[in-house]
C-alpha cells in the first residue's frame, strides 16, 4: 500500500513538471500562431479504443497540432452531429469511461508536451464529483477543461474548484450570445475562448464569412484571451480565410470522420496526420 | 409546505431547490431567455389568457368532466373514486393544454415552425394539431421503437400535415427523440420554436409547461368541492416527465390534508434498464441519482460513470430516464410520494377500467389506476381519491389486444 502511494506521488510530481514545461494553453496559441492560426485537434477518446486514441494524439502532435482536445464520450451528445455521435457510440461500446480518459491523458503527458483539453458533457464529471475530477485531471497533467452543456450561470462551483487545481476553464461563445453574455463567458474563461462558428451541431460545413468576423470583433471587445473558432471547420480554404482573424481553429468531426473512413488502423493515423499538416500549412 | 413558498418556485434561474436550472450549449441560452421573457409577458397579458381560454374551451374541449366512477368504487370497496377526464380532450390526452399555450407563444415570437419530440405520440399529435390550427410548419421526432408500438399516432400526426422523423440512435425511444429535437432547434433557432411536451428540460420549460397544465388541478378543485363539498384525500397520477401529475397536483400543494402519489413505470424488473422509476423504486441497483440530462439537474437513471441508461416500460409515454426537476424537489421535500407499477399490473388495470366503467385508458394512466387498485380498498368509504386519467387508450389497442386473455383477442 505504501509503495503504491509513493508511486502515485512520483507520477504527480512528474506530471506537474511536464505541465510546467508545456506552458499552458495561452503559450501554445502564441507558439502556434507564428504561422497561421493555432490548430486545435479534437478526437473522441476511446474511438474505437483508448490505445488507438493514444497513437492518434501523438501522431497529430508530431504533425503540428498545437492543442489536443480529448472528447469524453457521452450517451446523449446533444451538441454533436452524426460523426461525433457515431464516435461516441463506438467509444462507449469499447467500455470507455472518464477515469479511463484521465489515465490516457496521463500516459500522453509522459510522451508529449502538447497541451491537453478535456472536452465533456457535464454529467460524467458530476458523477465523478467535480473536486475529484479536478484533482485527477490536474494530476494527469491536463491543461484545461471545456464542458459543453455548462453555461456561466451554473458554473460557479465548477470554476472555483478548477481554479484551485490550476486548471484552465474554457467556455463556449455562440453567434446567439449577447454582448453581456460574451462578457461573462470571457470573465470565466482561462486559456482561450471557444467560439462556435454558427448555429447548429458539430460537423456540418460552415461558411466563413461576415457573420464570424462580426462575432470575433464583438468577442474581442470583452477579452484579450486567444479566440479559437470551431464547428464545421475541415478545409484549408476555411483556415486560410480565418488567418489573421482568430488565434486558433478547432478541427473535430473532420478528423474523426477521416479515421472512420480509413478504418482506425495505421492508414487512419497517416490520413489524420496528413489532414493536420494540410490544415496547419493553410494560410492566407 | 406553505402555499406561498410553493408558488415562488422556481427561482429566477429556474431552480427548484437544488434541481432544475439551465444546462445547455451556449447557442441555446439566448432562445431560452427570449422564450422566458415572452412567456412572462404573456402571463401578465389578459389578451393572451383570453385567446388561450377560448381555444382550450372550443378547440380542445375544456373543462373536462370530473367523473365519479361508481361501479369501480363499489368494486374496489373503499374510497370514492373520481376520474379527471383528460382523455376526453381533443387529440386524446392532456398534452393539448400545453401545446396550445406554447403554440400561441411561438406565434407571438414570430416563429414559423414547431419542433416536437414524442414518445407515446400524444404530444406529437397535439403539437401537429396546434400547428395546423395556427398555420405553422411542424416536425415531430419519434424513436423508431415508439413509431412501431404507437403506429396509429404516427398516421394521425402525418394526417395533420406534420412531418415525422424516425430517430434511430440510442434506445430509439423518447430520450433519443429529445436529443434530435434539440439538435434541430440549435440549428434552426431563428425560425423554429421547440415545443417541449413535459415539465422537463432547461428553464423555463419546467415552469411554463407546469403552468399551462395547472388548468387540470384548478378545474378539479372546483369540481370536487361542488360534488363532495370537500377536498380530496388522495391524488393519483402517472409520472413520465411528469406534466399531467404536476398539472393536477399544483393547485393542491398548499393543502396539507391532500396526499399525492406519483406513479412511475416499474417495467419488468428493478435492475437498471428494466424500468423507468427515477423516484419510486428504493433499490440500490436501480441506478437513479441526481444528474444532468436534457438541460436540467434532476434524478436520472444512469450507470456509475454518468452514462444515461436505457429504460423499459410497456408504455412509451413513461419510458424516459429523467423526471421533471420539480418532482425531484417535491420528493425530497416529502410533499409527494412516488411509487412504481409494473407492466403487467398496468395492463390489468387498463382492462379493469374498461370492464367496470366502459372507459379504455391509455397505458400511461393505467399505471396510476393500478396503484388505485391497491390503495382504494384500504381507505374509508367516505374518503375521496382523484385519479388523473391523462389520456385515452385508442393508441394502445395493438399492445392491449396482444395482452387480452386467450380467446378474447
Amino acid at each position: 500500500m505504501r509503495k503504491r502511494r509513493g508511486k502515485k506521488k512520483a507520477i504527480r510530481k512528474r506530471s506537474l513538471l511536464l505541465r510546467a514545461k508545456s506552458n499552458g494553453l495561452r503559450a501554445a496559441f502564441r507558439r502556434g500562431k507564428r504561422r497561421g492560426p493555432a490548430l486545435v485537434a479534437y478526437v473522441t477518446a476511446g474511438d474505437p479504443s483508448l490505445k488507438f486514441t493514444e497513437k492518434l494524439v501523438l501522431r497529430m502532435a508530431e504533425a503540428g497540432a498545437d492543442v489536443v482536445e480529448l472528447g469524453v464520450p457521452f450517451s446523449d451528445p446533444i451538441a454533436d452531429g452524426p460523426v461525433i455521435q457515431r464516435a461516441s457510440e463506438r467509444a462507449l461500446k469499447a467500455g470507455t469511461t472518464l477515469p479511463g480518459v484521465l489515465k490516457l491523458a496521463e500516459r500522453l503527458r509522459r510522451k508529449s508536451a502538447v497541451p491537453l483539453v478535456l472536452f465533456s458533457y457535464y454529467n460524467p464529471v458530476l458523477q465523478m464529483g467535480v473536486e475529484r475530477f479536478a484533482a485527477r485531471a490536474a494530476a494527469a497533467g491536463v491543461s484545461g477543461v471545456l464542458i459543453t452543456d455548462l453555461t456561466p450561470e451554473e458554473a460557479g462551483e465548477f470554476v472555483r474548484t478548477l481554479r484551485r487545481h490550476k486548471l484552465d476553464t474554457v467556455f463556449l461563445a455562440a453567434p446567439t450570445s449577447s454582448n453581456g453574455r460574451l462578457r461573462s463567458i470571457a470573465r470565466l474563461s482561462r486559456g482561450f475562448v471557444y467560439l462556435i462558428a454558427r448555429r447548429g451541431v458539430t460537423g456540418a460545413p460552415t461558411e466563413v464569412g461576415g457573420e464570424i468576423k462580426g462575432l470575433v470583433k464583438r468577442l474581442r471587445r470583452s477579452t484579450r484571451l486567444p479566440v479559437a473558432v470551431g464547428f464545421g471547420i475541415s478545409r484549408p480554404q476555411q483556415v486560410a480565410a480565418l488567418d489573421g482573424l482568430v488565434d486558433g481553429v478547432v478541427v473535430g468531426s473532420a478528423l474523426v470522420q477521416c479515421c472512420e473512413q480509413t478504418g482506425h488502423g495505421p492508414a487512419a493515423l497517416e490520413a489524420a496526420a496528413e489532414l493536420v499538416r494540410t490544415l496547419k500549412e493553410a494560410r492566407r | 409546505m406553505p402555499r406561498a413558498a410553493q408558488q415562488t418556485l422556481p427561482d429566477a434561474r429556474g431552480h427548484f431547490g437544488p434541481y432544475g436550472g439551465r444546462f445547455v450549449p451556449e447557442t441555446l441560452v439566448a432562445p431560452l431567455e427570449e422564450l422566458e421573457r415572452a412567456y412572462r409577458r404573456a402571463r401578465a397579458d389578459r389578451g393572451f389568457a383570453q385567446t388561450l381560454n377560448h381555444l382550450l374551451a372550443d378547440f380542445a374541449g375544456r373543462p373536462t368532466p370530473l367523473y365519479f366512477a361508481e361501479r369501480l368504487t363499489r368494486y374496489l370497496g373503499g374510497a370514492r373514486v373520481y376520474l379527471k377526464r383528460e382523455d376526453l380532450l381533443h387529440t386524446g390526452a392532456h398534452k393539448i393544454n400545453n401545446c396550445l399555450g406554447q403554440g400561441l407563444l411561438a406565434a407571438r415570437l414570430g416563429k414559423r415552425r414547431l419542433i416536437a419530440e414524442t414518445g407515446a405520440g400524444q404530444h406529437g399529435v397535439a403539437t401537429a394539431a396546434v400547428a395546423a390550427h395556427l398555420g405553422l410548419k411542424c416536425t415531430v421526432y419519434m424513436g423508431e421503437e415508439d413509431m412501431a408500438r404507437q403506429r396509429l399516432n404516427v398516421v394521425r400526426i402525418e394526417m395533420l400535415g406534420a412531418e415525422v422523423i424516425p430517430v434511430v440512435s440510442g434506445s430509439r425511444t423518447l430520450k433519443d427523440a429529445i436529443n434530435e429535437a434539440m439538435r434541430d432547434w440549435v440549428t434552426n433557432v431563428e425560425s423554429s420554436h421547440y415545443l417541449l411536451g413535459s415539465v422537463c428540460g432547461a428553464h423555463p420549460y419546467p415552469m411554463m409547461v407546469r403552468d399551462f397544465q395547472s388548468v387540470i388541478g384548478r378545474e378539479a378543485r372546483a369540481q370536487i368541492l361542488r360534488a363532495e363539498k370537500r377536498l380530496p384525500d388522495l391524488l393519483l397520477a402517472c409520472v413520465g416527465g411528469g406534466s399531467n401529475a404536476i398539472g393536477l397536483f399544483r393547485e393542491f400543494l398548499g393543502e396539507a390534508a391532500v396526499k399525492m402519489l406519483g406513479v412511475e413505470a416499474g417495467g419488468r424488473g428493478s435492475a437498471l434498464g428494466e424500468h423507468a422509476a427515477r423516484l419510486g423504486l428504493r433499490s440500490r441497483r436501480n441506478g437513479a441519482r441526481p444528474g444532468v440530462l436534457h438541460g436540467t439537474y434532476t434524478y436520472v437513471l444512469q450507470d456509475k460513470h454518468g452514462q444515461i441508461s436505457t429504460t423499459h416500460s410497456v408504455s412509451a409515454g413513461l419510458d424516459y430516464p429523467a423526471v421533471g426537476p420539480e418532482h425531484a424537489f417535491l420528493r425530497d421535500a416529502g410533499r409527494v410520494v412516488y411509487t412504481a407499477v409494473g407492466d403487467e399490473e398496468a395492463l390489468a388495470a387498463a382492462r379493469l377500467l374498461a370492464e367496470q366503467e366502459g372507459i379504455i385508458p391509455a397505458l400511461e394512466p393505467a399505471h396510476a389506476l393500478a396503484e388505485l387498485v391497491k390503495r382504494a380498498p384500504k381507505m374509508r368509504r367516505n374518503q375521496v381519491i382523484i385519479v388523473n386519467l391523462s389520456g385515452r387508450g385508442d393508441k394502445d389497442m395493438d399492445i392491449l389486444s396482444r395482452h387480452l386473455p386467450t380467446g378474447m383477442a
